[in-house]
């Protein structure tokens, strides 16, 4: 068959394009090398939904930022993921910072950011956020700055499109691309797929995608971000706390999650190696130390786990839309900061590109944009979980103890449209293995439901894919190899 | 929503919790153990290396054999448990809520209730070791279960961090079944487990110690490819050009155990520094009515230790449920006890004046190993109260002590009680 849409990249970007297209009468498909989705720069993403005052004027992304921003309120709606305004603060340590502050806030309201106020009444500024240093001088307070979880975010839009029939192919990585006679032939390791229209959103694999076709305009850096994540319960915090931005990043914030951890990070890293994730002695010191700035009391002894999470930098430092020489090849790429509040914005981009190429939208009959919220143990009165627990009795066998996570909460993670076929997978839909034991007591019982669910062997179980398997074989299986080997005859 | 009433319910069906239940039942007052694993019997059951029961028994035992002890002792008695239940939160009025999957949600009023939930493996996040995050890092616990449990191996080649007791007894465990332990690696200057290991587990199968050394990175993008070791100061800050690379597809961790109170600490009981509730000489947290045993309370080394302490714990209880439950408790006065030189803590925390006249079982580790020492304890006017010689000491044997304040003459205003393990002075020394 031949798609009107090919999609290239599980992240984000790539569902949520997916998820907008899904409206129209258009056959798409989605094409993703890994065992999961949203397991790229997606992943570690500081999940902070920007104001859009940040980036400068002449950058497109300041504009899709400040339109995306306000496009959440809905969006949370009608997908049902973890999302709330809390607000956010940029935090000036010393007096002359608070002209730049000024400035900020003078700007953005002239684009349309709502609410910015800078505040300089230190009582006022620890009032709302008594863990604030006592250093402070000022503050731009960014109220429509909220909190979204970056993966339950893209899984839900990838429940959602799958719902009004887009297609979703895991394990998936393009290796060849051929466009003839306006088709597009998509080789990947496991198979061909043909497409008139050819949706590049690869992150940090974009400009190679985009090679491909023979277009080759940009460059997309990794730029490495290292995280450390705080039990619940270590600190409480308010708001999201920002230094003053340097010209690389918007620097080290303190933040608190949806799940009331609280993280620091991310620092900024150029880097060669796309696959690298790994954190550094330095960088961890680096982002402690950073977030003390704002945060003296950091619980640094109440860590849970360090992270690093790459972003996809462009050359330009912009994001790149295009609708490219190649007909039908859209470029979405360099998507870092704020790509992840311009989501539903860039996706809009994107239909105006299908558009102008004379791709016909016509607005499907029986589309739904509406994915149900996923039922949490943790969200039922006690009253109401007696009566899904006798509905259901998994809804009674707790496997994750820190994060109370029930086993249907699992078995309908694994279940659901593009769900979880490893542990990782399970981990980051409902939670077992987050929590302050990091799956010390859950995994065997989450490796043990993934293998009746999918009908797989114990073995054959991944962490995050191929060449992850947990286990690696049964007891005596070396002893019994080695008596075969001949070793000891 | 099904409702249950008892005199004593156990939270955590581990060796601490039956033990604790057979006290009760012994005393004909009702109890009910709720246990969240498929099984009573608790991480006792995944440790099938002997060593179990010296204490208790006289007799040297596996885990499954000592526990299992239990185990038909409570069924004897017909002591009920319910199996696969959670409990998600208990409130200071002792009414616990409890889920499982043949009754959905249960309230349990208790009139006292004993906490034996265990405690947990510290993980890689909480010792920030940098690197990639692959397939092959788990604590030794889990590895533990995986291997005596359900019978799988996790890996080939292994490098061990923490020279804790299970990760020795797993490196001994692994070897066994034909897979090679390059090295368990102890950031302190001596091993952290105790000694009978390092030598059963260790020694007698020339597997390296490699002390003053941690993990500095971790090596493998899917699947860990090694790691690398660094040797460390005195404060822990690793010497830069000691690096070594270890090649293994395997990382366990052995570094610590935290007692699991979320419970506890949600329903407002005082949390002490070391992960434990804060507890009375009667093992009773800062709720009325509600005790601690085993590793909940404190991590203990010997089951045989934790045994004897849900035994305390269950007297305690049936005292509280006979004679104090459902009367006025004035406000307790009470004695603070504080962890001074080289000692990690002390238990218990409190000591409630009106007890003074009891034999009264202290508890507590050291820091740092030592030779030749005197354990002093000192009240708030720095008057001895009791002193005691030592040969040796060493963090992972905790120290047990019986003391009757009365009879050592304590004043019964002084407000806190210090001990602390100094080096002895050198005329005692001769008198060894």
């Amino acid at each position: 068959m031949i798609y009107d849409v090919i999609i290239i990249g599980g992240g984000v970007t790539g569902c949520s394009i997916a998820r907008t297209l899904s409206k129209y009468n258009l056959d798409i498909c989605l094409l993703e090398k890994e065992a999961e989705i949203a397991v790229g720069t997606t992943k570690a993403n500081s999940g902070v939904i920007h104001a859009g005052y940040a980036s400068p004027r002449d950058y497109i992304k300041r504009h899709l930022c400040i339109g995306g921003n306000k496009m959440y309120t809905q969006a949370a709606e009608e997908l049902n993921f973890p999302f709330k305004r809390i607000g956010s603060f940029v935090v000036a340590l010393e007096d002359n910072q608070i002209k730049q502050l000024e400035e900020e806030r003078k700007k953005g309201t002239e684009d349309g950011v709502p609410g910015l106020e800078v505040i300089l009444d230190k009582k006022k500024i620890k009032q709302m956020e008594p863990n604030l240093t006592d250093e402070v001088v000022g503050v731009l307070h960014a109220p429509s700055a909220g909190l979204a979880s970056p993966y339950e975010l893209t899984f839900a839009l990838a429940e959602n499109a799958v719902m009004n029939g887009a297609k979703f192919f895991r394990n998936h990585e393009v290796v060849k691309i051929k466009h003839q006679d306006y088709v597009f032939t998509v080789r990947t390791f496991a198979g061909e797929f043909q497409g008139r229209n050819l949706i590049n959103a690869s992150g940090l694999y974009a400009a190679r995608i985009s090679r491909m076709l023979g277009l080759d305009y940009f460059s997309i850096m990794p730029r490495k971000g290292e995280y450390i994540l705080f039990d619940r319960n270590a600190i409480q915090l308010n708001k999201i706390l920002f230094p003053i931005p340097t010209k690389v990043s918007k620097g080290i914030l303190v933040c608190p999650t949806l799940h009331g951890n609280t993280f620091v990070g991310p620092n900024a890293q150029n880097i060669t190696d796309r696959e690298n994730i790994s954190t550094t002695t330095a960088g961890l010191k680096e982002i402690l130390e950073g977030g003390m700035k704002l945060v003296p009391n950091i619980p640094a002894r109440s860590s849970i786990r360090n992270f690093a999470g790459l972003r996809a930098v462009p050359d330009t430092y912009d994001f790149i839309i295009d609708n490219t020489d190649v007909y039908g090849f859209i470029n979405v790429a360099g998507i870092l900061s704020p790509g992840l509040t311009a989501t539903f914005a860039i996706a809009e981009k994107v239909v105006e590109f299908l558009e102008l190429l004379g791709v016909e939208l016509k607005v499907k009959e029986d589309y739904n944009p509406i994915r149900p919220k996923p039922e949490r143990f943790k969200d039922f009165t006690k009253e109401e979980l007696d009566i899904k627990i006798k509905e259901d009795p998994a809804w009674g066998r707790i496997i994750c103890r820190c994060e109370t996570i029930p086993e249907k909460e699992i078995i309908n993670a694994i279940h659901a449209p593009v769900g979880a076929n490893t542990v990782d997978g399970v981990k980051f839909r409902c939670r077992p293995g987050m929590g302050r034991c990091q799956g010390g007591f859950c995994r065997p019982r989450v490796i043990e439901i993934l293998s009746r669910e999918l009908n797989k062997k114990y073995e054959e179980i991944t962490k995050s894919g191929e060449d992850t398997n947990i286990l690696m074989g049964k007891t005596k299986d070396f002893l019994l190899k080695r008596e075969r080997g001949g070793a000891r005859k | 929503m099904k409702k249950y009433e008892v005199d004593v319910a156990v939270i955590g069906g581990g060796s601490a919790g039956i033990a604790a239940a057979i006290v009760v039942k012994k005393a004909e007052l009702d109890v009910l153990i709720l246990e969240r694993d498929k099984e009573i019997g608790g991480i006792t059951l995944q440790c099938i290396h002997n060593g179990f029961g010296l204490h208790e028994f006289e007799e040297e035992l596996t885990g499954p054999e000592y526990v299992q002890r239990f185990i038909n002792q409570a069924k004897d008695l017909n002591i009920p448990y319910k199996l696969d239940t959670m409990v998600i939160e208990f409130t200071p009025d002792k009414t616990i809520y409890a889920v499982n999957n043949k009754e959905g949600l249960i309230e349990i009023k208790a009139k006292a209730i004993i906490l034996a939930m265990g405690c947990r493996e510290k993980t890689r996040g909480a010792i920030n070791i940098p690197g990639f995050r692959p397939a092959g890092i788990l604590t030794a616990g889990q590895a533990q279960r995986f291997v005596n449990i359900e019978g799988y191996l996790p890996g080939r080649t292994y490098v061990i961090l923490g020279s804790g007791d299970i990760g020795m007894i797993m490196a001994r465990r692994l070897t066994w079944e034909g897979c090679q332990v390059k090295a368990v690696v102890e950031i302190q200057p001596y091993v952290s487990g105790l000694i009978r290991n390092e030598v059963q587990c260790l020694e007698d199968y020339g597997i390296p110690l490699i002390t003053s050394y941690t993990v500095t990175k971790i090596h493998g993008k899917e699947r860990v490819q090694g790691v690398t070791v660094s040797k460390v100061d005195r404060n822990f800050d690793r010497v830069i050009g000691s690096e070594k690379f270890i090649e293994c597809d395997t990382l366990l961790l052995s570094v610590g155990l935290i007692p699991e109170n979320e419970l506890t600490r949600e329903a407002g009981a005082k949390i002490s520094v070391m992960g434990g509730p804060v507890v009375d000489n009667n093992l009773e947290t800062t709720i009325d009515g509600v005790f601690a045993c085993g590793n909940v309370l404190q991590v203990h080394d010997l089951v045989d230790l934790v045994t004897a302490e849900a035994k305390r714990a269950g007297l305690n209880a049936i005292e509280y449920v006979k004679e104090k439950y459902g009367k006025e408790i004035g406000k307790k006065t009470q004695i603070k006890c504080t962890a001074g030189e080289n000692v990690n803590y002390i238990k218990p925390d409190l000591i409630n004046n009106a007890d003074l006249e009891r034999d009264i079982i202290f508890t507590f580790r050291v820091k740092r190993p030592d030779r030749r020492l005197l354990i002093q304890f000192k009240d708030d006017k720095n008057k001895i109260v009791y002193k005691r010689k030592k040969i040796y000491v060493i963090p992972s044997e905790m120290i047990e002590l019986k003391l009757n304040l009365r009879e050592q003459q304590i004043d019964p205003d002084c407000k806190s009680l210090e001990v602390e393990v100094i080096p002895r002075p050198e005329v005692l020394i001769e008198e060894d």
